[in-house]
């Protein structure tokens, strides 16, 4: 449409057009998501505790402010520093002055949605500081980079057999190799060496606990562990909406969360910080980031319960064939598609039309977003807002003037279904019919139902 | 007991037999229909685009042509979902609207909720595949949507269960979505053949040789594909199994068109 808005259409055909690559992208998805289901499906009060972590969460975001200072007054306590954060900006600045105070330049990370959402890493690297992400999959984007495709398999996309090649390009390993262990093995000796090397690790938080003042980080990896453990300072970034009222809480979440993710009981390592490592530091940034914004909006507020569990994108059939760029936006899939425009109407407005209403990711989702009613709620919006193309816009409302009235419709309907019998075939599928590029349109028949069925009653009578 | 008969306008222009079967089917129970000639279209395909303006007007002609009905029955759940779930925004507060959802609804539910129904007195011998369209699964809970931890129930393949003759084939992903989706079908266009592709890719695998829902939307997308993939398989309305019509194509249609 115009220069600074993305199609999500347009985007998606650089997937779509690999279809090879978008079967296996889907089927490797929907493997997570029958695990998922397995998971979820062992647990009798499924449902009971999905509607438990929402409650939790309305509570919590209605009374958030009360919370966020509890949990700074407690963490205080335990002795960590905190920081508050406006705007991705303000996030960045305080994480390089903590740095830069300790004289860091070689970072380690473990992963956070949330400094991919501010854009930390190329900040911290126009400023000096080399930041490496641990995270398996956080690492391989991050050697070709390019972001994240999902918000918790964030390699997905890449195949086996591009990982070798990536690794024996940057790792060295053996040309051609595509063992899933050998490379694992591989980067992991890589990793190693960042971890010994590094002056400081970052975390993101799935979790604060207002109660208690701790942070909650769950990894498969174990990586936010050594990368908090081995260098004297940990940085934690935390959103705004991650605050939890208790430690018991957490009793709801952590069994939603890893089943919800990718169907395991639980994460490999749940790892609770409460306050610096003995002769370390602890600095903990809150982040705002816009969070406030949708708290405060009447229609959209809900997508703040979000956990980032993924299990949205990972049943999504739009998500699975069309990939995690094609949103072009750092959170893909369903929520992404909430979120994309609360960040940017103007860019992001096809997100909410990258959706066929199927309903899966409301129904599967473990804190009970809303999510295809919010999608359809944003169109309402796009088009108050006159984001919608004119095209599409003038489009609905010739259908709509036509749909008003009886006897245009009716005629119309006659009109078109004898035009179409008559037309011939390349005067019906050309380019400018969608519908007809990959399928045939229905048979036009003669008579409508309403045809029939007065002559039928005519006759009868 | 009488009945409103609601049509879907691409029922009405394009898929005829399936409102006659819906009605045949209606009567065959002893349901009194009656189709209000007025009616023309829910504004589903505005609501889905955003155009909550051009949706109103047909809105509140829908309350007004039907609002005085005991019941109506749509064989579309779509539709209905439509004016249960949507109309809130349009309607909210008008006289008869909160009667208007109780009692539209779709026609599995209604054979089924209503009229109790639970043998279907129909034949047809065919291997059968159920596609359930979102809108019915997910909004009007017609069935147990596969993401959700409660007991397993579905009202329209309970009703097909009930034909004689039929078998049910059984899917890999039984309520994934077909990408139809309405204009998402023209402005998603690949991703909804995608979608479209691997649901029949599917059936084929489970042996369907028809693909039966209660939503026609769906199937006119899916047949679309079958049509221009030249797949070996067929497409039909629930409502006109539950009527009795033979298999498209097989010997006894052939003999019945002439
Ligand atoms: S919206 Fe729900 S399903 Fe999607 S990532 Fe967030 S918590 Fe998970």
């Amino acid at each position: 449409m115009n220069a600074t808005s993305c199609n999500h259409a347009k985007e998606a055909d650089r997937f779509t057009a690999d279809q090879p690559r978008v079967q296996w992208h889907d089927q490797a998805l929907w493997f997570v998501r029958a695990k998922r289901d397995t998971a979820a499906h062992a647990v009798e009060e499924w449902e009971q505790l999905r509607e438990t972590a929402s409650q939790i969460k309305r509570h919590t975001l209605a009374r958030l402010p009360e919370y966020l200072e509890q949990f700074e007054e407690n963490a205080l306590r335990l002795g960590a520093q905190v920081h508050w954060a406006r705007d991705a900006d303000e996030h960045n600045r305080i994480v390089l002055r903590i740095l830069q105070q300790h004289g860091v330049h070689k970072l380690v990370k473990s992963k956070s949605m949330l400094t991919e959402e501010c854009h930390l890493n190329p900040f911290l690297e126009q400023h000096g500081v080399e930041v490496v992400d641990t995270d398996l999959g956080e690492r391989i984007v991050q050697l070709r980079s390019q972001p994240p495709s999902h918000i918790v398999l964030p390699a997905i996309h890449i195949k086996k057999e591009e990982v070798g090649q990536l690794f024996h390009q940057c790792l060295g390993t053996e040309p051609g190799a595509t063992d899933p262990k050998y490379l694992t093995e591989a980067a992991r000796g890589h990793l190693r060496e960042k971890f010994l090397e590094a002056q400081a690790g970052l975390s993101g938080v799935n979790f604060a606990v207002a109660e208690t003042g701790g942070v909650i980080v769950c990894t498969n990896e174990g990586n936010a562990d050594l990368g908090t453990s081995l260098p004297r300072l940990h940085i934690a970034c935390v959103g705004i909406e991650k605050i939890v009222p208790r430690a018991a809480d957490l009793a709801v979440f952590l069994r939603l969360l890893a089943r919800s993710a990718t169907g395991q009981p639980i994460t490999s390592y749940t790892s609770h910080f409460h306050g610096p490592i003995s002769g370390g530091e602890l600095h903990i940034v809150l982040v705002d980031n816009g969070r406030s914004r949708i708290r405060a909006d009447r229609q959209f507020w809900e997508s703040l319960k979000c956990i980032r569990c993924g299990a949205c994108l990972n049943t999504c059939p739009v998500y699975r064939r069309s990939g995690g760029y094609s949103y072009q936006h750092t959170i893909p899939g369903p929520i992404g598609s909430v979120l994309g425009p609360l960040k940017d109407a103007k860019k992001n407005y096809s997100l909410p039309y990258a959706c066929s209403l199927c309903g899966s990711c409301t129904d599967i989702c473990p804190v009970k977003v809303p999510l295809h009613h919010q999608l359809l709620t944003w169109r309402g919006e796009i088009v108050r807002r006159g984001l919608l193309p004119w095209r599409k816009w003038l489009e609905m409302k010739a259908v709509s003037w036509v749909l008003r009235n009886r006897r245009r419709y009716q005629w119309s309907g006659k009109l078109a279904r004898w035009a179409v019998r008559w037309m011939p075939r390349w005067m019906l599928y050309n380019r400018l019919n969608d519908w007809g590029k990959s399928r045939e349109l229905p048979e036009f028949p003669r008579k409508s139902f309403r045809e029939l069925y007065r002559n039928r009653n005519g006759r009868n009578q | 007991m009488q009945v409103g008969l609601f049509i879907p306008c691409y029922i009405d222009q394009l898929f005829p037999d399936v409102g006659m079967a819906t009605v045949e089917v209606l009567e065959k129970l002893g349901v009194q229909v009656d189709f209000p000639i007025e009616q023309t279209c829910c504004g589903q395909p505005m609501a889905n685009t955003g155009c909550i303006e051009d949706t109103r007007p047909l809105a509140e002609r829908f309350l007004a042509i039907f609002r005085d009905y005991p019941y109506v029955v749509c064989p579309s759940g779509s539709c209905v979902s439509m004016v249960r779930h949507h109309y809130e925004a349009y309607l909210a507060g008008r006289p008869g609207f909160e009667e208007l959802k109780r009692k539209t609804m779709e026609l599995c539910e209604f054979l089924v909720q209503v009229l109790g129904v639970e043998r279907i007195d129909a034949r047809f011998p065919h291997r059968v595949g159920l596609h359930n369209s979102c809108h019915g699964h997910r909004e009007l809970r017609l069935g147990a949507a596969s993401e959700l931890v409660i007991r397993p129930y579905n009202k329209v393949r309970k009703l097909l269960e009930s034909v004689d003759g039929i078998q049910l084939t059984e899917l890999d992903r039984p309520d994934e979505c077909c990408g139809f989706g309405g204009t998402f079908a023209v402005n998603e266009q690949a991703v909804s053949t995608l979608m479209g592709m691997d649901r029949l890719q599917d059936h084929q695998q489970a042996g369907s040789e028809v693909i039966t829902a209660a939503d026609m939307s769906c199937l006119m997308h899916l047949d679309g594909l079958i049509r221009r993939n030249g797949k070996p398989l067929r497409v039909m309305h629930v409502a006109q199994i539950f009527a009795g019509r033979p298999l498209p194509g097989s010997p006894q249609a052939t003999s019945l068109a002439k």
